[in-house]
């Protein structure tokens, strides 16, 4: 009574099918992730030491470490996400919550989400045109963070909101209907139930401003530069524009140097994306619902 | 400015209604239209509904009671494509007029919704919630008077007894009973004069139903109560005054037991005949 019947083997045949498929799949997407990393690892291992990490690049490059690129980059993504974290969080906070939702603000909208696709090369002419020359800040750490600012400004906005709109509507109506104000709903339901999300939304998306090249190689990166920034007017090294340089531009570096750089830029990514997923997951456990 | 002053004051009770003639009556519409675009969802409704009673709203679905209900507290009008005429009286004063602080309006006129809706923090915050929100910034209150309201709103609630010994648990993990109890409560601390409620039960199993209803009975008196409800049974038992709407229109509205037994229109004894038992 119970037996399968000749249907449901067909039915069960195409499901196995469809799983394996699918399987396949994800196993092509995460194959190349895999081969990276392995290579990395195997090649670029071996470059990692103490001294490669924490001291100055020798003989045109060939030799020694990447401290100073490794401080500039630091020093470059901690800049852009002073200025741009607060920037777009507010305006996301204004767009979302304040502003009048009207053709207008949807046009608005609209060009964020375009700017987010605007290409880094167009944004290092920005931040050449802007920061470099208009305002005076010459190639220097505060113009090529800026430019690396307004680069990730869109994505800040756009993963902002979109923690805000997740908050549920019942919270925020439960708040009106006891006389809260906009502001009073806002800064004491909206935000704390955002702002796990709001976080390492943003976290996510500036971590891939380390890698960028292109937007600080006219504005503030520094092909050689054995020392270490004093000020943000000044030039800096920083890891990505240095991959670039050791892998193309100098002659006679050693096989594993270029390996080792870009592991360690590979790592100084995954380590924020870490950084950022354990805080999310810490302050999940602490969320209320 | 002024007419919140107004309202905020009559809500403190020592100032007592505004006038002999507004005294009898908590809300009083007056020629309320109301269009979502160019849909009209509300047409003409003239209502006057009387303090410190509960009267039922009835109707089938969509005939604009939970518009009806969004109006008196002014949430309705988030939405930018609302568009409202004519008058809306709360307490003598007219809920339209310029210089109305919305805060005001919603502090005195609570609102309790279908699905109870606590805020993802403690019982004991929620009931304080707010409270807080009115308090003065500088002043801070002392733990035992936050105790104190804390207490007065869930024993009002019935409540109390249920969750006294674990304040502090969050109250999205309360059973929706308690939930919408909670919800109740905290409108309390505030002291609104009218608590609208739109299908306060709906989500409830029958034991919760009659636990809130029997708590709503409780309030009835100190506060006016609008209360929606689908359930014909709990408008016959539990109000005082029934009004039915239809498409957006008021068709009765009158003394509970009498709109039950004798409705005046045909469509009133439809609806009611069809929908009991
Ligand atoms: N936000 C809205 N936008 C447009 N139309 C709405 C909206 N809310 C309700 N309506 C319409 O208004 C009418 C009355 O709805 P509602 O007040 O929710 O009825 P009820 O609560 O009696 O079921 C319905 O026809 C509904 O479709
Ligand atoms: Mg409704």
């Amino acid at each position: 009574m119970f037996a399968a019947t000749h249907l449901n083997v067909q039915n069960m045949r195409r499901q196995s099918l469809v799983q394996i498929l699918f399987m396949l799949m994800t196993a092509i997407l995460i194959l190349p992730v895999l081969i990276i990393l392995a290579t990395l690892i195997y090649k670029g291992g071996p470059a990692i030491s103490f001294e490669f990490l924490f001291s100055d690049p020798r003989d045109g490059m060939t030799a020694g470490g990447i401290f100073p690129a490794l401080v500039g980059t630091v020093w470059l993504v901690a800049v852009a996400l002073l200025v741009s974290v607060p920037l777009g969080v507010a305006a996301a906070i204004y767009l979302s919550e304040f502003a009048p939702q009207n053709w207008f603000t949807r046009i608005i909208n609209l060009a964020i989400i375009n700017l987010a696709g605007v290409p880094s090369i167009v944004h290092a002419l920005f931040g050449v045109g802007a920061f470099v020359l208009f305002f005076g800040f010459g190639t220097s750490i505060l113009a090529a963070a800026l430019t690396l600012a307004i680069m990730t400004l869109p994505v800040v906005i756009v993963a902002t909101r979109e923690s805000l709109q997740a908050v549920p509507l019942a919270f925020r109506e439960a708040c009106w209907n006891m006389g809260a104000t906009r502001w009073q709903t806002i800064h004491r339901v909206v935000l704390p139930n955002a702002v796990s999300g709001i976080l390492t939304g943003v976290i996510l998306e500036v971590s891939r401003t380390t890698g960028e090249t292109a937007p600080i190689m006219f504005t503030g990166a520094a092909f050689f530069l054995p020392f270490l920034p004093e000020s943000v007017f000044d030039q800096t090294m920083a890891l990505s524009l240095h991959l670039f340089v050791v892998s193309t531009q100098v002659p006679g570096v050693p096989d594993e140097m270029p390996y080792g750089v870009a592991l360690v830029l590979i790592g100084m990514v995954l380590a924020m994306n870490s950084v950022s997923i354990a805080f999310r997951m810490y302050l999940r456990g602490k969320k209320k619902w | 400015m002024e007419q919140a002053q107004a309202i905020a004051e009559t809500g403190n009770g020592a100032a007592g209604a505004a006038s002999a003639q507004t005294a009898a009556h908590a809300i009083h519409t007056r020629d309320l239209n109301l269009w979502y675009g160019d849909f009209q969802a509300l047409y003409d409704i003239n209502l006057d509904i009387k303090q410190g009673i509960i009267t039922s709203l009835i109707g089938p679905s969509g005939c604009g009671k939970t518009t009806f209900l969004r109006s008196i507290n002014r949430i309705n009008e988030r939405l930018g494509y609302v568009r409202i005429q004519g008058a809306v009286e709360v307490y003598g004063h007219d809920i339209f007029a310029p210089g109305v602080e919305i805060a005001q309006v919603r502090k005195q006129i609570g609102m309790v919704f279908q699905r109870p809706n606590p805020l993802p923090i403690s019982i004991r915050d929620n009931v304080l919630f707010g409270f807080n929100l009115h308090g003065e910034v500088r002043r801070r209150l002392h733990r035992s008077e936050q105790d104190e309201i804390v207490e007065g709103a869930l024993r009002q609630v019935l409540l109390w007894d249920a969750v006294k010994d674990h304040l502090d648990r969050k109250a999205t993990e309360l059973s929706l009973e308690e939930q919408q109890k909670l919800c109740i409560a905290r409108l309390l601390p505030v002291k609104p004069r009218v608590l609208l409620m739109d299908e306060p039960c709906s989500a409830l199993d029958p034991k919760g139903t009659e636990a809130v209803e029997e708590l709503i009975w409780g309030l009835a008196g100190e506060y006016t109560i609008l209360i929606v409800t689908h359930n014909m049974a709990q408008a016959r038992r539990a109000s005082d005054e029934c009004i039915f709407m239809l498409m957006g229109k008021v068709v009765e509205h009158g003394d509970t037991a009498d709109t039950f037994v004798t409705p005046v229109h045909k469509e009133t004894a439809d609806y009611i005949e069809g929908r009991y038992g």
